[in-house]
């Protein structure tokens, strides 16, 4: 940013001047080159060859190099570069693999000064010496490079890449002897211009062809590398390993990278295909280009910037046959429209969002997200002045806390370990599911399980037990999951909720005032900072609201309005149904008289519970006058999706699991298979395998079941004579012995076997547990200390 | 009988899982004894109404296709097990008294002699493990998998791209897929091809009725026919209206990702037939025209080279007449070498002049449209291979033949590696780096012998045949002297080049033999290897620059 800021204008004589302006060529260009005086500029392509004047108000046409009345391959060029030192030479890459040479101080119309036929196959790309009058790069598709000294009929020395395709060569600014030369298959190579025999230095930078790259005109060693993979790399070559520095993700193939002059963060690139602007990037901020010019029509295939030490004109040829030059103060800047937003997991389950102010502002007029409640416990903003961000104006950072204890997934664990999913009778595992819930706190979940009991399970068995429990509790435990939906479905009318309502719109008009005095305040920071051609607002303000005035942190305030939002949502659904059931008063009648009921919590019995005593016992009646279970599988399947969005997946693959066929073929199955797999990777993130490779194996989905065939072999040693064992089974081959001996006891193993993987030895579990409580050496005596986890 | 407990299901036999193998084969075997049985039982009554002989008729059609699948298995079943098994299931079928098949033909292809394929069971482990995921994929181990094997670094790539494009992520849907593949094939009177797809297609779902004709498939997949037929035997003359009138169709219209997507799988049907027919692949066992009801003493005239649509009956039986004589073919190879030599070397000596090296190309151009063989009569293809097409006149033309002059595509301004690729993986992620990788294989591929000659550099070669194929299409390389395919290709081989690229359906064993005669199989599958990715890359060349033109 500093170095941005400093515009010089220092352009040796006058100053350049010009508008952004554009000439229709007669044919695609391939290559542009601007001449060392910054006011002519050559293009070069398979049908073009000409020297453009660049003029205040226009380009006007100085020169056809293309004479002859035969077109002939030698002009059909790939590439042209202009020396930088004299101003009448040239010299272009033709596609026949040729490579001539102009000498414009030539009396005749011809200027043509030497033909190169070395290689064999299509040169791609020419270089001059920077400082040496006399010295000609080439690469070709052939894979060679070779050296021209002008003076000479010939090359003086030719390097081979052993690899095909030369893509790019580049002599260094900075280093008399180096260059650097990239490749097809994505390595670059950096060569000593003395050394043809071998490179000093290759590694490996982009996935697929290396089409460009650059060296920086100021910072010695660095050099940007553009390729197929749609990235753009500065490395460091000073270190002993390129050090890669930067990287520029861009949307398409990189064709061309060239470093802005003065700017020593900047770099403009052009894509090979599909994309058609140019992009100048700060390398820094490798996402939203710092500038874009949208002028061509179709691909951009050269760019130069018109002087080496003014980052105002860039000058560009493209195949829609217009030559171009961009002033940097007409380019498109998409910081400007971009809203920017960032969202951040904390290590403890906390969610930072940073959004810009002018977006967070528009929202409070209306009512807040329904994701800012879920659990904000407090609610800050807070900003950092050291940042160097220049595109924001201002920026709102949320930070959205978990209650202590709710953002541990330790009930996950739990209840994946204890749920029981198969081997039982559908009642037996409800059940058992149930109570594994509600011993942890999780009513709504223990009450879905007893209610799919009865929906699935003939009625005379349920127990009146299992109806009752969850009603009154759960609040106290505040589980971020039950606390969402509840207030989302049912707060609306609460005082508690328009009250949050206002604070927090107070909040945000306190801000938002501060805002624009910090605005203000930075504004003149803008002006300095011109030359970043990017405004810099910060917002120095950091606003901390008192607690009072923010959502509520203290658990008093929450407890006295819980206890109301806690009826089951799985009642409601059914409410239409229940209101044309004689017979479920006698059903209420008979849960009430059950003991239960009067276990359940003061607070809560209160409230609730006639209601949803009512409901969950007429439902049961619902079963009994005659409605089939399917009658309900379109209320389970909208469960399990309701669990599944909640981001409880676990719940809906375990019922699913449970349910078995009975649901299963109302849910389709790639929706099936991606709640398997969400599950399945959040065990395995928890190192339950053995659950994970029971859901595994319990699915029915294809897809999901073979997961666990991948990767099942197991090598094993003979633990006779230390050998692979090849075959089968568990007798050697070489030693025609059986190698699964205990070592403790000396009989074979059947069962469970652990063997110690450095010296093959083991046995019955319980024999070497015990044998390594008393020695840390292998049984079997060999000597070796034997490990196992 | 009820229909549900006779479903046969054969995709447990892809499990790697032995125990899995095991249970489906062992209900495999419960099924089809059931169904012998009571074919068995039937036979017996006397009692015989029309009704109930027509029942008969079908439930044994369908019994017979199981025992052909079974056929299939024994023979061709990369598990042991499996083979075993299935081929015990057969005969306690026959000894049930039910006439079971037996394979017809010689091995995976006609032209290449059984004995020098890899046969199933023998492959080394790296080929095995190449088989076991072909045939999870797909359930079977096709023919043309057996006979790429002899190039099983090429075989990888080509069944991982194939394997990509039929059955993971992509934007059109899975019977679309395999309806574009016969569409293709069909263009090429493939009925290899259109058999096992039309297999597929039925088994992801697609509707029979489409198989009865284009005419019965939907309005989108119709409006593809054109660019399928341009695609396959003119391709040069796709331009940015083609791929107009597909994306702009109202409800009818493609998106650019799916037309991609078509346009890749075009072309790989389109160059698959080219070695389908290029190696004589024969029918797989299991199709129609892979086996027999009938004892083998009958005859052993092939009707797999009748549902072929191949008129080359006799070329079994004249087989021995390509061998001339040895010294003489021996010959071809050492001249072959001499000229690669003399090539190499005084490539700098004698300077050909710009105009020279144009027309060098011209002439090339020009030539390569008469190298047909005189015998070019006209096919009709077999009825219910042409009703996936319409239009069968429409073909191969020769553009200088023919007076239509082809402007010549320069692959400098639009290539494969920089424009094409970066298209296709722009629309259709990660199949161009599959189909790149493919290409890089397929052109880079080498042993470095020929035929007995060890050590060679045979790079020279391999780039004048792909250049040649290359310049049939009007596609161009400025750095390329196109004098050399002169030297290096001579008639007979061209023959077959152009035979197999253009009109692979007019291949016969004879121009198979009488190229190259030195050579081994091996060699002529690698060449058939290159024809088609150079097939391939040059139709997706003009199908894609037409697109990009589009886009511009």
């Amino acid at each position: 940013m500093e170095k941005m800021s400093r515009v010089t204008t220092a352009l040796g004589g006058s100053a350049l001047t010009g508008r952004t302006m554009n000439c229709h060529l007669d044919a695609p260009a391939n290559a542009i080159s601007v001449c060392r005086d910054a006011a002519q500029v050559v293009v070069a392509g398979r049908s073009i060859f000409k020297i453009y004047a660049i003029e205040e108000e226009q380009f006007v046409e100085k020169l056809n190099l293309r004479v002859g009345r035969k077109p002939s391959l030698n002009l059909s060029c790939a590439d042209v570069v202009w020396h930088q030192m004299d101003e009448n030479l040239l010299a272009t890459a033709a596609t026949n693999g040729v490579v001539v040479t102009w000498n414009l101080g030539r009396p005749s119309r011809n200027k043509q000064d030497q033909l190169f036929t070395e290689h064999k196959r299509t040169v791609n790309k020419v270089c001059f010496h920077p400082t040496e009058a006399h010295v000609l790069l080439s690469g070709s598709q052939d894979g060679f490079m070779k050296c021209f000294d002008l003076r000479r009929k010939d090359s003086v020395s030719t390097f081979s890449g052993q690899s095909e395709s030369v893509r790019d060569v580049q002599f260094s600014i900075r280093d008399y002897f180096t260059f650097a030369s990239t490749f097809e298959n994505g390595n670059v190579q950096l060569w000593d211009i003395r050394r043809p025999d071998r490179c000093e230095r290759m590694f490996t930078a982009h996935n697929g062809p290396v089409f460009c790259c650059d060296w920086h005109p100021e910072d010695r060693g660095w050099l940007a590398t553009g390729g197929r993979d749609k990235m753009v790399k500065v490395w460091d070559m000073t270190t002993p390993r390129a050090k890669e520095m930067h990287c520029v993700q861009t949307i398409a193939s990189v064709a061309r990278v060239k470093w802005r002059p003065e700017c020593r963060h900047h770099l403009a690139t052009c894509s090979m295909m599909v994309d058609h602007n140019i992009y100048v990037w700060d390398v820094r901020r490798p996402f939203v280009p710092a500038a874009m010019f949208e002028e061509h029509r179709d691909v951009t295939t050269g760019i130069a910037w018109r002087h080496p030490h003014d980052p105002c004109f860039l000058l560009s040829g493209s195949k829609d046959s217009t030559l171009c030059q961009h002033l940097f103060r007409d380019a498109s800047q998409p910081v400007e429209r971009a809203n920017p937003e960032g969202l951040c997991y904390g290590l403890f389950g906390d969610v930072a969002f940073a959004a810009k102010e002018s977006l967070v502002a528009a929202e409070s007029g209306r009512k807040p997200y329904a994701g800012d409640r879920r659990h904000p416990i407090f609610f800050k903003r807070k900003l950092d002045p050291a940042e160097p961000f220049s595109g924001l104006a201002s920026s709102a950072l949320s930070v959205f806390e978990t209650e202590s204890g709710g953002g541990s997934m330790s009930w996950f664990v739990d209840t994946a370990e204890r749920y029981a999913l198969a081997g039982r009778p559908l009642a037996e595992l409800c059940d058992h599911n149930a109570k594994v819930a509600r011993e942890l706190g999780r009513n709504q979940v223990a009450q879905t399980w007893t209610m799919l009991r009865i929906i699935y399970c003939s009625p005379g068995l349920v127990p009146s037990a299992s109806l009752n429990h969850s009603v009154g509790k759960g609040s106290s435990c505040g589980l971020p999951l039950m606390n969402s939906f509840n207030l989302k479905d049912m707060a609306p009318g609460l005082g508690s909720e328009t009250r949050l309502d206002r604070s927090k719109g107070d909040t945000r008009s306190d801000t938002v005032l501060l805002d624009s005095s910090a605005t203000l305040i930075t504004n003149e920071d803008n002006e300095e900072t011109e030359g970043s051609d990017v405004p810099a607002d910060y917002l120095l303000g950091d606003v901390e609201g008192e607690e009072d005035e923010l959502y509520p942190l203290d658990p008093e305030h929450v407890h006295p309005e819980e206890p109301e939002y806690v009826l089951p949502q799985e009642a409601f659904p059914l409410r239409h149904e229940i209101l044309d059931t004689p017979s479920g008063p006698e059903h209420l009648q008979d849960k009430a008289d059950s003991p239960h009921v009067s276990g359940s919590e003061a607070d809560a019995a209160s409230l609730a519970p006639v209601d949803s005593f009512s409901l969950l016992s007429i439902s049961h009646a619902l079963y009994d006058s005659r409605l089939p279970t399917d009658f309900f599988s379109v209320l389970v399947c909208d469960m399990l999706r309701f669990y599944a969005e909640q981001g409880d997946v676990q719940m809906a693959v375990s019922v699913l699991i449970v349910l078995g066929e009975r649901v299963r073929k109302d849910i389709d199955e790639q929706t099936q298979e991606h709640w398997y797999t969400s599950y399945i990777d959040l065990l395995q993130r928890f190192c339950l395998w053995n659950v994970s490779n029971e859901v595994v194996k319990l699915s029915t989905s294809r897809a999901v079941s073979c997961l666990n065939q991948a990767s099942t072999t197991l090598h094993v040693n003979c633990s006779n004579c230390k050998r692979p064992m090849s075959s089968r089974g568990w007798v050697c081959d070489r030693c025609h012995r059986c190698a699964s001996m205990c070592a403790v006891c000396h009989h074979v193993v059947k069962g469970l076997f652990v063997w110690c993987q450095g010296c093959s030895h083991g046995g019955h579990l319980q024999h070497i547990m015990k044998w390594l409580e008393g020695s840390s050496h292998c049984p079997a005596g060999c000597g070796h200390l034997c490990e196992y986890s | 009988m009820a229909e549900g407990e006779n479903e046969v299901r054969w995709d447990g036999l892809c499990s790697r899982d032995s125990t899995t193998r095991e249970t489906a084969l062992e209900n495999i075997r419960q099924i089809i004894l059931r169904k012998t049985e009571y074919l068995l039982s039937v036979k017996e009554t006397p009692y015989r109404s029309s009704e109930a002989g027509l029942l008969n008729a079908v439930s044994l059609d369908g019994l017979n296709k199981l025992l052909a699948h079974l056929l299939m298995l024994s023979k061709r079943c990369p598990f042991k097990d499996v083979r075993e098994k299935s081929e015990f299931i057969l005969k306690s079928v026959q000894e049930l008294g039910i006439k079971i098949p037996r394979p017809l033909g010689h091995g995976p292809s006609r032209f290449i002699p059984e004995k020098e394929i890899l046969q199933v069971g023998s492959e080394d482990t790296q080929m095995h493990a190449l088989f076991a995921d072909s045939f999870a994929a797909l359930g079977r181990l096709d023919n043309i998998t057996l006979v790429m094997v002899f190039h099983p670094q090429y075989l990888e790539s080509f069944l991982k791209t194939q394997h990509y494009l039929l059955q993971m992520d992509g934007p059109l849907p899975l019977h679309y897929r395999h309806y574009i593949g016969i569409m293709a094939a069909a263009r090429h009177q493939c009925s290899y091809l259109v058999n096992l797809h039309v297999n597929d297609f039925l088994h992801v779902g697609g509707d029979p009725k489409w198989l009865n004709g284009l005419e019965n498939a939907p309005q989108k997949l119709q409006n593809l026919g054109e660019l399928n037929k341009v695609l396959a035997h003119r391709p040069w003359l796709i331009t940015k209206e083609h791929i107009e009138g597909l994306l702009k169709a109202e409800e009818h219209s493609w998106s650019l990702a799916e037309l991609v997507h078509a346009v890749v799988l075009l072309t790989h049907y389109h160059s698959l037939a080219s070695f389908t027919f290029g190696c004589g692949i024969s029918p797989e066992i299991h199709c129609d025209g892979g086996h027999t009801f009938r004892p083998p003493s009958v005859s052993n005239y092939c009707i797999c080279d009748i549902t072929n649509g191949n008129h080359n009956v006799d070329e079994m039986q004249v087989n021995s007449a390509g061998n001339i004589s040895v010294s003489e073919s021996f010959f071809e190879v050492e001249a072959l070498m001499e000229k690669m030599k003399q090539l190499q070397e005084c490539r700098d000596e004698e300077e050909a002049s710009q105009e020279e090296m144009a027309s060098r190309f011209e002439i090339e151009k020009r030539e390569s449209m008469c190298v047909f063989s005189s015998d070019d009569e006209e096919v009709t293809p077999a009825r219910d291979v042409s009703r996936h097409f319409e239009d069968t006149s429409y073909g191969y033309k020769d553009f200088s033949r023919h007076g239509m002059h082809v402007p010549t595509f320069r692959v400098q301004d639009y290539c494969w590696e920089d424009h094409g690729y970066s298209l296709v993986n722009r629309l259709y992620p990660d199949v161009g780096q599959l189909i790149d990788e493919k290409f890089h294989i397929a052109y880079n591929l080498t042993y470095n012998t020929m035929a007995m000659h060890k050590d060679v550099d045979t790079s020279m070669l391999r780039r004048a045949i792909w250049n040649y194929i290359h310049c049939m299409f009007g596609i161009r390389y400025d750095d390329y002297d196109y004098g050399e395919i002169n030297q290096l290709l001579d008639r007979s081989f061209k023959v077959y080049i152009k035979t197999v690229v253009c009109t692979p359906e007019k291949v016969t064993k004879r121009m198979y033999d009488s190229f190259w005669r030195q050579f081994k199989h091996s060699e002529k599958v690698h060449v058939n290897l290159l024809l088609i990715e150079a097939r391939m890359q040059a139709e997706l060349l003009y199908a894609l620059r037409a697109i990009t033109r589009y886009m511009t």
